[in-house]
């Protein structure tokens, strides 16, 4: 297979796009395809502060790598969500890239801040480890933001986890998360910052195939929470139609972007407000992360509590002369 | 030929030359969720893979709900 630019060996296929490119040709389109993406979006332009969501997987520093090579102005925001060995050897690759490259590396610790890790939040709130692990990032992402002066955070979101979100949504009809679907989010509140997606014109084959090419020492285990993730579902189904028609995912989700979503915007009507506890915009008196820390410390307290020595309590509540209450 | 299956942490010998297409096909892998790697470089579908080289099959495919 020959490069459509160079005519030399071919090292990744497009199908999409019935193309191919060897590697310095592969990273040009790459670069073309972020930069539409950026311009074509309005997510933001040279000189403005990016705040980049990194994880240490290949997206989010594919992401943070080609926003440097292309001069923009880009901080990193690693989190530890506190999930055992893989978010240390997570950590560990975001830090030695930031090292590497001389970027600034922002860390933002949820075990060490909150006592307890995304887990602990999870069974406390009843809630699957992705949805609190996602509730817990987007609520810092934004906070960190804030308090940090910037104005944007871009996300490593590609393609196929655009298209993947889009048919969970569809499958089950949610049109009020339909209608907030989009490559940027605008600031729609004085301590909401704008969200952007700059990889969403990217298939996730090609973020991996970008990171491999630059030489990028990324996270390749999957997160141990995910596994049934039913995102990952989702990304395997569409695989199964992409590998018979390439360029599906493509069409669903850009197609949708250009002719779903001003169906479905109109129902978007949600009105913010500040959290009475921590400031931060929602819908709600209490936003959904204070919620959540709120009820997993409660439920740490009269764990403690139970755990407590028994015989510490029982001269106080018990009279003297009645028998042990035993259990 | 030797490929290692990295996200399943195992290795399998194959027989034999093969086109990329024709490996994944046998291995029953989507070769939309995976990457070839031989000695750090990419291969499209149609490079061939002698019996005596290494293989890589990365899973590209990454999730969760955030």
């Amino acid at each position: 297979m020959r490069c459509q630019r160079c005519k030399g060996d071919a090292t990744v296929e497009v199908r999409r796009h019935h193309t191919a490119f060897c590697n310095e040709h592969f990273i040009e389109f790459f670069d073309r395809q972020v930069e539409r993406a950026i311009e074509g979006e309005h997510m933001f332009v040279r000189g403005e502060r990016v705040l980049v969501a990194v994880s240490g997987g290949k997206d989010s520093l594919a992401l943070w790598d080609v926003l440097r090579r292309l001069g923009y102005d880009a901080t990193g925001l690693y989190i530890n969500l506190g999930i055992g060995t893989y978010s240390e050897e997570s950590h560990q690759k975001s830090v030695a890239f930031a090292d590497a490259q001389g970027l600034e590396l922002l860390v933002a610790d949820i075990p060490h801040d909150y006592g307890m890790n995304v887990e602990e939040f999870a069974r406390a709130t009843r809630r699957v480890s992705c949805s609190a692990c996602g509730l817990s990032k987007r609520y810092l992402f934004n906070r960190v933001a804030v308090d940090r002066g910037f104005q944007v955070v871009a996300t490593g979101h590609n393609l196929d986890d655009e298209a993947a979100v889009l048919f969970g949504n569809l499958l089950h009809w949610q049109t009020e998360y339909l209608a907030r679907q989009a490559p940027v989010l605008p600031s729609t509140h004085p301590r909401l910052v704008r969200k952007v997606k700059p990889l969403y014109r990217i298939a996730e084959r090609e973020a991996a195939a970008y990171a491999i090419i630059r030489g990028i020492d990324y996270i390749v285990d999957e997160c141990p929470n995910s596994v049934g993730a039913k995102s990952l579902l989702y990304k395997d189904a569409l695989n199964l139609l992409e590998q018979a028609a390439p360029g599906t995912k493509q069409s669903l989700y850009w197609g949708f972007l250009e002719r779903g979503r001003p169906l479905v915007q109109a129902q978007d009507n949600a009105t913010l407000r500040d959290c009475i506890h921590c400031g931060q915009p929602t819908t709600a008196e209490v936003c959904a992360f204070c919620r959540m820390t709120e009820r997993a410390a409660e439920r740490m307290r009269v764990r403690r509590a139970g755990d407590a020595p028994r015989a510490a309590d029982v001269p106080d509540e018990v009279p003297a002369a009645a028998p042990s209450a035993g259990g | 030929m030797k490929v290692l299956i990295r996200h399943e942490k195992r290795e399998v010998e194959v027989q034999g030359r093969r086109r990329v297409r024709e490996l994944l096909v046998e291995l029953g892998v989507n070769p939309e969720s995976v990457l070839v790697i031989r000695n750090a470089q990419l291969l499209t579908h149609d490079a061939q893979v002698a019996d005596d080289e290494t293989v890589e099959l990365r899973q590209v495919i990454s999730g969760g709900g955030a």
